[in-house]
């Protein structure tokens, strides 16, 4: 009978009490001598040589200590010199992403709400902390170079809503001399003019534009003053200028 | 070829066809003779790659990509080699071919990456923003079968995009492979070539009429975008540059509403079978990407051919409608409202929870305001109860419903209201029509098919457009006169631009002579009557229209056509749920399978089954009657479905009646002209969210799952609890207990009610400046269930007027001058077409913007109407 062949197994308390096939030898030879004498001390020993060593310990969060520079932070979009934005609500980034975190949907631009060059925007754009993993897959699918990762990594929040960040939490501020979207191209130029980096500021008649029709427009001032051919590159990075450009941006800057 | 009917002459035909045997990477395989290699393969699981390629389009060869190795016996049955791979889509299959395919062909498969390398030189990297990306057969074949680098580093060749072909149709010509199924679609499907292939070499593109080439009119670039700016200022643009096309003779018929040429009904068909991004529409650009829409399938809910749907939503939001494959109705053909006209269903009008009307204390009543379905019951309840003493209550259940709803509208009706004051038709009705219908429809299902549409080698259409009128239907007959040189016949006032391209011979009939025009149809008639005669034979079918009703005499002289001839005969409503009603018995007249309220037997039946002690015997009134007694008070209360009194024969006595009326309860998906006025309103679910079925004028049943994740209540089950709250459930609650119902009392084995007998009435006189009114509705209109669309609004075509041009000239009037239609109620005016038709006839559509006929004019076809030039023509509005 098969039953017969099954020995019975110790419960918890058991485990271990019954025969000891073999006893414990330790295979660190035994110390003789001072040393014998000094063994129940020598861990001490560690401990008085590491009060002569450098700190380690990070201050965190009286001190914030930057991170490596290609640390995968919390996302942002990224803007073009003047002012649009680089996502065209293609949803690459919610394909790659291998956890579902990202919910894009598109739009058309249109001649009064241009946000991006070209014919498509992305109208909602949300990334749910609660879920991405920080894998970076999203950056390396989105042909635009619009999502980039920063590296904030602060993302902890009360509550669940909070932690879906929506298209304004993520988009990049505005940096000096770009001018706040909707608003034109750049005349006779087309989208693939921005994707090679022929835009490099707004010109007179997008300013024109924003002024006729919204006057109070903050960026106005910065994007009047600034000269027509602001540095070809993308906008200063990282959440509150704290953060150094991430390797991703440094790469494209020097494409 | 389908093969569900039994007389099918094709199907006996593809029986007799000798079978050839040939190998296809080493595996035999035996199909019909006349197969193609690309179809054989399929047979046996082995895929090649392809674009033109479409199994209901002619082949044409001209992508290239479906390149196979092929060796043929040659005279003395050495298998020999063709020296260059050939197209497997253009190839038919020849006995002991053989066939080596990429999968085991080195140079089959060089050959296809070499074409796919070729096709991707001037192809856009567009994949990001164009909307196929996801579900492009060039981005997945391109990855199973191409190249996985493009060695060309020159510059594309680009066009400027996208073309807008109507408001509707948007063309990037640049992702354009040039597989021509658009076109091909357009040729020998739907027969409105308005797109073509145009140029030759790199700059080959396809593109709207060139009038240079074709003398085909054209007009100012599309309005696709209409918004503001900040400030309010109106924009409108075109999305990139108009089509080439310039201004010419066509005239307004030959426009649509955005000004454009008319393109087609069945425009939408081309976006859903371009291979590639080129073919793209307004409403679902950048909207969505494959892997966000959740698919479910569904039935077409816009007019009585059930064509099949796939319903894309995300996020409980309908983003688009693709046609689904079915081939015993619809192919993988649906019209463009069919497609494109979802948007009703989620407006911000949809009403949401039930409403109460307060009543003062002297019965004045007050404002709508929501309440809880415990109360809305209650309250309905109780004025039901009320009305039901004070005169009776009427139901009008409209033409849209399910099966289910009907069957819980007819027996709410008989067992809850005690009456057989039910009618389902909202438009002009007779009782002539309801004779034949209980006489010649009810339970008659599947008598006549869409496959014998198409193999009936005679068709007699009477007062029944079937391209404005459904449009799949239409399909079918052209596929007919295509294939098999089918003939069709129409008794209609003009030729239509339908019955054109069915390659139809008008049997020309002024409105309200239909009938003389069908009983002078006999061997030896002068011209076309007696051609006409000679060819409707034991094969052929006559198919009517709801129109026919509104002539006295027609239905009756139909059905003396049809015994005559021996032809069979089927009646093609335009609303999905008319033929459900029939069958279930939302007529006064008639209970469910086609029993008649007037014999004692079938009231026994139903009363046993129902579970009640009897069932009212007097039979009912119909929908006029019913509008007429409760504008004169005699009618207590009125139950009604989703029905827009703007259909009615009356429009403005229906509105006075649901003023007037004790005590209304409104049925409805979303605020109406009736929930405006009644008493106490209760939402109910769109076709999206509930399931059900539609009985398409075959009497197909059409089931079709809920899309939608949703707590509304369909038809049935409001009914069934309204029913409870007023002292007995229906039973009616799920869809099981409904079908059981239907299921159990079976159709009717007793004596079919008679045929109708009503004289042809003298057709009016008319005097000077005056004409006869003939009206129909055109497929893309004014009609509540397009609300919300406004691309294809703009792809309708643009309403006219016409009149013979005698007529026309008797009034000084040419076309596109205005014409002003008059009645005592009021007036109507248009850009007028001046059409080959009897003189003293004037036709306006029935229901487009700007010519709402029997809302403004208060008649209906037949009726003598004033004609005159318009006093003031607004240029804008003539162009
Ligand atoms: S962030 Fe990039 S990948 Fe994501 S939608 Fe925008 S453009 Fe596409
Ligand atoms: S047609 Fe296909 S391959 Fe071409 S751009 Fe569109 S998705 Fe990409
Ligand atoms: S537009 Fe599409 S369907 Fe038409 S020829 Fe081009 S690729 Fe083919
Ligand atoms: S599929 Fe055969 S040539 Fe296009």
């Amino acid at each position: 009978m098969a039953d017969k062949d099954i020995t019975r197994r110790e419960s918890a308390g058991e485990v271990g009490a019954g025969e000891q096939p073999h006893r414990y030898e330790s295979l660190i030879e035994p110390k003789k001598g001072l040393g014998e004498l000094l063994a129940p001390v020598a861990g001490f020993g560690v401990t008085l040589s590491s009060m002569f060593k450098p700190t380690v310990t990070e201050q965190y969060p009286f001190e914030k200590v930057p991170t490596k520079p290609r640390f995968h932070g919390r996302h942002q979009l990224n803007r073009y010199p003047d002012g649009l934005e680089k996502c065209i609500g293609c949803e690459l980034c919610a394909w790659a992403c291998p956890a579902d975190a990202i919910y894009v949907e598109g739009a058309d631009n249109t001649p009064d709400a241009q946000f991006s060059p070209g014919e498509r925007y992305g109208r909602v754009y949300q990334i749910n902390y609660l879920r991405c993993i920080f894998c970076g897959l999203c950056i390396e699918a989105c042909p635009t170079r619009a999502l980039t990762m920063t590296n904030e990594y602060e993302l902890a929040g009360p509550s669940r809503r909070g932690m879906i960040y929506e298209k304004s939490d993520l988009l990049a501020p505005m940096g000096e001399g770009m001018l706040a979207a909707p608003h034109p191209m750049v005349p006779g130029t087309q989208d693939t003019d921005y994707y090679r980096g022929n835009v490099s500021g707004p010109v007179p008649e997008q300013v024109d534009w924003v002024a006729q029709w919204r006057p109070e427009d903050s960026t106005l001032p910065s994007a009047r003053r600034a000269p027509a051919t602001p540095p070809a590159a993308d906008s200063p990075h990282g959440a509150h200028g704290q953060v150094e450009r991430t390797p991703a941006e440094a790469s494209e800057a020097t494409r | 070829m389908t093969t569900t009917t039994p007389q099918t002459s094709g199907a006996e035909q593809a029986q007799a066809v000798p079978q050839v045997t040939l190998t296809i990477d080493d595996v035999e395989v035996s199909v019909p003779k006349g197969t193609l290699v690309i179809r054989a393969a399929e047979q046996i699981g082995i895929a090649i790659p392809r674009f033109c390629d479409h199994p209901l389009l002619q082949p044409v060869g001209a992508c290239r990509q479906c390149l196979v190795e092929v060796a043929t016996p040659d005279r003395e049955g050495t298998v020999r080699p063709m020296p260059k791979p050939q197209a497997s889509c253009t190839l038919e299959a020849t006995p002991g071919m053989v066939v080596r395919t990429q999968r085991t062909s080195a140079v089959a498969d060089k050959a296809q990456h070499g074409n796919l390398e070729l096709l991707l030189i001037n192809h856009p990297l567009d994949c990001p923003t164009c909307d196929k990306g996801g579900e492009c057969p060039l981005q997945n074949q391109t990855m199973s079968n191409g190249p996985g680098r493009s060695r060309f580093h020159d510059v594309k060749r680009t066009f400027p995009k996208p073309i807008a072909i109507s408001t509707q149709i948007l063309l990037d010509r640049d992702r354009c492979v040039l597989c021509q199924r658009c076109t091909r679609f357009s040729e020998e499907i739907a027969g409105d070539p308005f797109i073509d292939l145009q140029q030759r070499g790199v700059r080959q593109q396809i593109g709207v009429f060139d009038p240079a080439v074709l003398g085909f009119a054209g007009a100012a670039p599309a309005e696709v975008y209409r918004g503001v700016q900040p400030d309010g200022t109106p924009v409108d643009a075109s999305i990139g540059v108009p089509a080439r096309d310039a201004a010419g003779p066509a005239g307004d018929a030959a426009l649509d509403t955005s000004g454009r040429p008319f393109a087609s009904y069945f425009s939408g068909n081309t976006v859903q079978i371009c291979p590639v991004g080129a073919l793209t529409s307004a409403a679902y650009r950048f909207r969505a990407r494959p892997f966000d829409l959740v698919s479910t399938p569904g039935i077409a809910e816009h007019d009585s051919n059930g064509a099949a749907i796939r319903v894309d939503h995300r996020r409980g939001v309908v983003l688009r409608r693709l046609a689904g494959d079915d081939p015993a109705v619809n192919e993988e053909w649906i019209s463009d409202k069919d497609r494109f006209a979802y948007t009703w269903q989620g407006m911000p009008d949809r009403l949401t929870v039930p409403l109460v009307r307060d009543r003062g204390e002297d019965g004045t009543p007050g404002e709508l305001r929501p309440a809880s379905w415990a109360e809305a019951l209650e309250t309905a309840a109780e004025g039901l109860a009320a009305a039901r003493g004070a005169g009776g209550v009427g139901v009008l259940p409209g033409g849209r419903l399910t099966l289910e709803d009907a069957y819980a509208y007819a027996k709410f009706a008989r067992v809850t209201l005690g009456t057989n004051d039910v009618d389902h038709r909202a438009r002009p009705h007779s009782a002539e029509e309801e004779a034949f219908l209980a006489h010649h429809v009810a339970g008659s299902r599947m008598s006549v098919t869409f496959a014998d549409l198409e193999n009936a080698p005679t068709t007699l259409l009477v007062a029944y457009e079937p391209e404005d009128e459904g449009g799949i239907a239409f399909l079918r007959l052209r596929k007919g006169v295509l294939a098999h040189r089918n003939r069709v016949f129409s008794v209609a006032p003009f030729a239509s631009r339908g019955l054109e391209r069915l390659d139809g011979t008008l049997l020309q009939a002024a409105p309200g002579t239909e009938a003389e025009v069908l009983d002078a149809l006999a061997a030896g008639a002068p011209g076309a009557l007696g051609e006409a005669a000679d060819a409707l034979g034991a094969d052929a079918i006559i198919l009517v229209g709801e129109r026919l009703a509104t002539v006295p005499g027609g239905l009756t002289a139909v059905l003396g056509l049809a015994r005559r001839t021996g032809a069979r005969l089927a009646w093609i409503p335009r609303r999905a749920g008319e033929r459900g009603g029939v069958e279930v018995g939302t007529l006064p007249a008639l209970l469910p399978g086609g029993r008649l309220v007037t014999d004692a037997q079938a009231r026994v039946d139903v009363a046993a089954s129902w579970d009640v002690e009897r069932l009212p015997a007097q039979a009912g009134r119909s929908a006029d009657e019913m509008i007429a007694a409760a504008a004169d008070g005699t009618l207590g209360g009125l139950v009604v479905g989703g029905l827009d009194p703007a259909d009615l024969a009356d429009p403005a006595l229906a509105r006075t009646a649901l003023e007037k009326v004790g005590f209304l309860v409104s049925l409805e998906v979303r605020e109406s002209a009736v929930t405006r006025l009644a008493d106490v309103v209760l939402p109910v679910a769109p076709p999206v969210e509930r399931p059900g079925t539609f009985l398409n004028w075959e009497g197909r049943p059409r089931p079709f799952p809920q899309a939608l994740t949703s707590t509304a209540m369909a038809d049935h089950r409001v009914l069934d609890a309204l029913a409870d709250t007023m002292g007995a459930g229906l039973g009616l609650g799920t869809l099981a207990q409904v079908h059981a119902e239907i299921d159990g009392l079976g159709a009717w084995d007793g004596e079919r009610a008679p045929a109708p007998t009503v004289p042809a009435a003298q057709p009016p006189a008319v005097g000077e400046g005056q004409a006869v009114l003939a009206t129909w509705h055109l497929l893309l209109d004014d009609g509540r269930c397009q609300d919300g669309e406004r691309f294809l609004a703009g792809t309708a075509q643009r309403p006219v007027a016409r009149l013979s041009a005698a007529t026309a000239a008797g009034l000084g009037l040419s076309t596109g001058e205005g014409l002003t239609v008059r009645t005592d109620a009021g007036q109507v005016t248009l850009p007028l077409a001046v059409t080959p038709m009897p003189d003293g006839v004037v036709w306006l559509p029935t229901s487009s913007v700007g010519s709402a006929v029997r809302a403004t004019l208060r008649v209906d076809a037949g009726a003598v109407v004033s004609v005159s030039a318009a006093a003031h023509v607004n240029e804008g509005e003539a162009l």
